[in-house]
């Protein structure tokens, strides 16, 4: 079983994984603000997410959550919840949804969108202070997105 | 009677458990509980009720200076230990040299820095002739090239501050008292609704973060409420005096937003509205801060 997805991963990147991606602007949410389909067609990488979360570069989650999971990572912020325990309290569909855009979820929620491109109010260039280029890119790809609510998923209770 | 008495031991009981609690847990909250007096001498309010245009978005307002570390907040107590006491002692000399084709300093208009104290308070300020809201360096560059003859300053320049600092140091201990009404208003009001809104891709106005979190981590920063009157300010993290349109920028940039320039017609809304949430802490600058 493992084998066949592995061989199905192998073919989706040689096809060019890129075209089965969902853009931002057609990514479907429920009337919950949770999106069912993955974004890619290709499992999340868990370890990977947990690296996304942790680090400044990337998704700099642990900016605003806190987690015992990741103890080992110095400085977690206190402006969201605390992420421990959250594959329990969300399904993935969910937690894709909150990644994505948190506000169809919960309207006016302090949390950033990290998988939109549009609709912001004087946009930049990540943080240079410039104005962003047209195609601003999302602040995570699809698959980093993924990445994430796989990590998530895996931050069950006991 | 046995039951009253109970009572008046449980509360004397009680009453034993709260100073032992509020004497141990002393040290944890220090940052929130001290008192600022420089120089042993300059009483500072750094913890107050809020004007009453926060109506109903804060009931306390608080200077950043309750945010520090106890090693941070120990710096700005004794003017000998604050590194921002140097810019502010070069304002007093930047105040005393003659610059400019008229041949004047800032002494042949005024009686001293000294006698400049009700400016700090009050600032950014409506200015008549000008038919717009001021800053204090819009103010000093309208002096340099009207009065003086001399070039206009970059905004936040190391002059400008300096300027500011000794400006802001003769002002300590009395209380920011800016003008949101009368011919100010509109600015004002521009400045509130920038307060709101929510900038670049981080999707994150400054209430976001000062009024809906203040007293929270944001990784290693505890967040404050982002009051001014500290301003300006000598931080830690780049060793030089700081204005607040410098410190506006990088809020906004840090946002993932296309930011404004240190000396905008933005900035200057902006400063007079978080000047006037402040309205009531003490003058405070030159401040210490991370």
């Amino acid at each position: 079983m493992k084998r066949i997805a592995t061989c199905l991963v192998a073919l989706g990147l040689s096809t060019g994984a890129a075209l089965a991606e969902t853009a931002p602007g057609d990514v479907q949410f429920d009337d919950y603000g949770a999106i069912e389909a993955s974004l890619t067609g290709t499992p999340g990488n868990a370890e990977e997410g947990r690296k996304i979360l942790t680090t400044k570069s990337m998704g700099n989650c642990v900016s605003c959550h806190a987690a015992d999971a990741y103890a080992d990572v110095p400085f977690h912020g206190e402006v969201g919840p605390w992420l421990d325990g959250a594959g329990s309290r969300w399904s993935a569909a969910e937690l894709r949804g909150l990644v994505v855009n948190a506000k169809m979820t919960f309207e006016g929620t302090v949390m950033p969108a990290f998988y939109k491109v549009d609709g912001f109010t004087r946009p930049g260039d990540a943080y240079t202070g410039k104005a962003a280029p047209a195609d601003l890119p999302p602040i995570l790809s699809a698959q980093q997105v993924e990445d994430v609510v796989a990590y998530l998923m895996t931050l069950t209770d006991e | 009677m046995k039951i009253n008495k109970m009572l008046s031991t449980a509360a004397a009981l009680a009453s034993t458990v709260t100073v032992f609690a509020s004497v141990f847990a002393l040290p944890a909250f220090a940052d929130e509980d001290a008192e600022l007096v420089i120089n042993g001498e300059i009483e500072i309010v750094t913890k107050t009720a809020a004007p009453a245009h926060l109506d109903g978005h804060l009931s306390e307002i608080m200077s950043g200076w309750r945010f520090r570390s106890d090693d941070t907040q120990a710096m700005e107590m004794d003017d000998f230990d604050n590194p921002g006491m140097l810019g502010a002692e070069a304002g007093f000399d930047q105040f005393e040299t003659v610059m400019g084709s008229e041949g004047k300093s800032c002494m042949d208009c005024h009686d001293g820095v000294e006698s400049l104290a009700n400016v700090r308070p009050t600032y950014p300020k409506w200015n008549d002739d000008k038919e717009q809201v001021y800053t204090i360096q819009m103010q000093i560059n309208d002096c340099l090239t009207e009065q003086m003859g001399a070039d206009a300053q970059k905004y936040d320049s190391g002059m400008m501050l300096n300027f500011e600092a000794a400006l802001a140091s003769v002002s300590r201990g009395m209380p920011m008292n800016v003008a949101i009404d009368g011919p100010a208003q509109s600015t004002w009001e521009q400045g509130k609704e920038m307060y709101y809104t929510r900038y670049g891709q981080l999707d994150l106005s400054c209430a976001n973060c000062h009024e809906q979190n203040y007293g929270n981590m944001i990784r290693a920063d505890h967040l404050s409420q982002g009051q001014t009157n500290g301003f300006p300010t000598y931080r830690l993290k780049n060793a030089k005096l700081n204005g607040a349109h410098s410190r506006f920028k990088g809020c906004i940039r840090d946002t993932r937003a296309e930011t404004f320039n240190a000396g905008s017609p933005e900035f200057v809304a902006l400063e007079l509205y978080v000047a006037s949430r402040g309205n009531g802490l003490s003058v405070e600058g030159p401040s210490v801060r991370n």
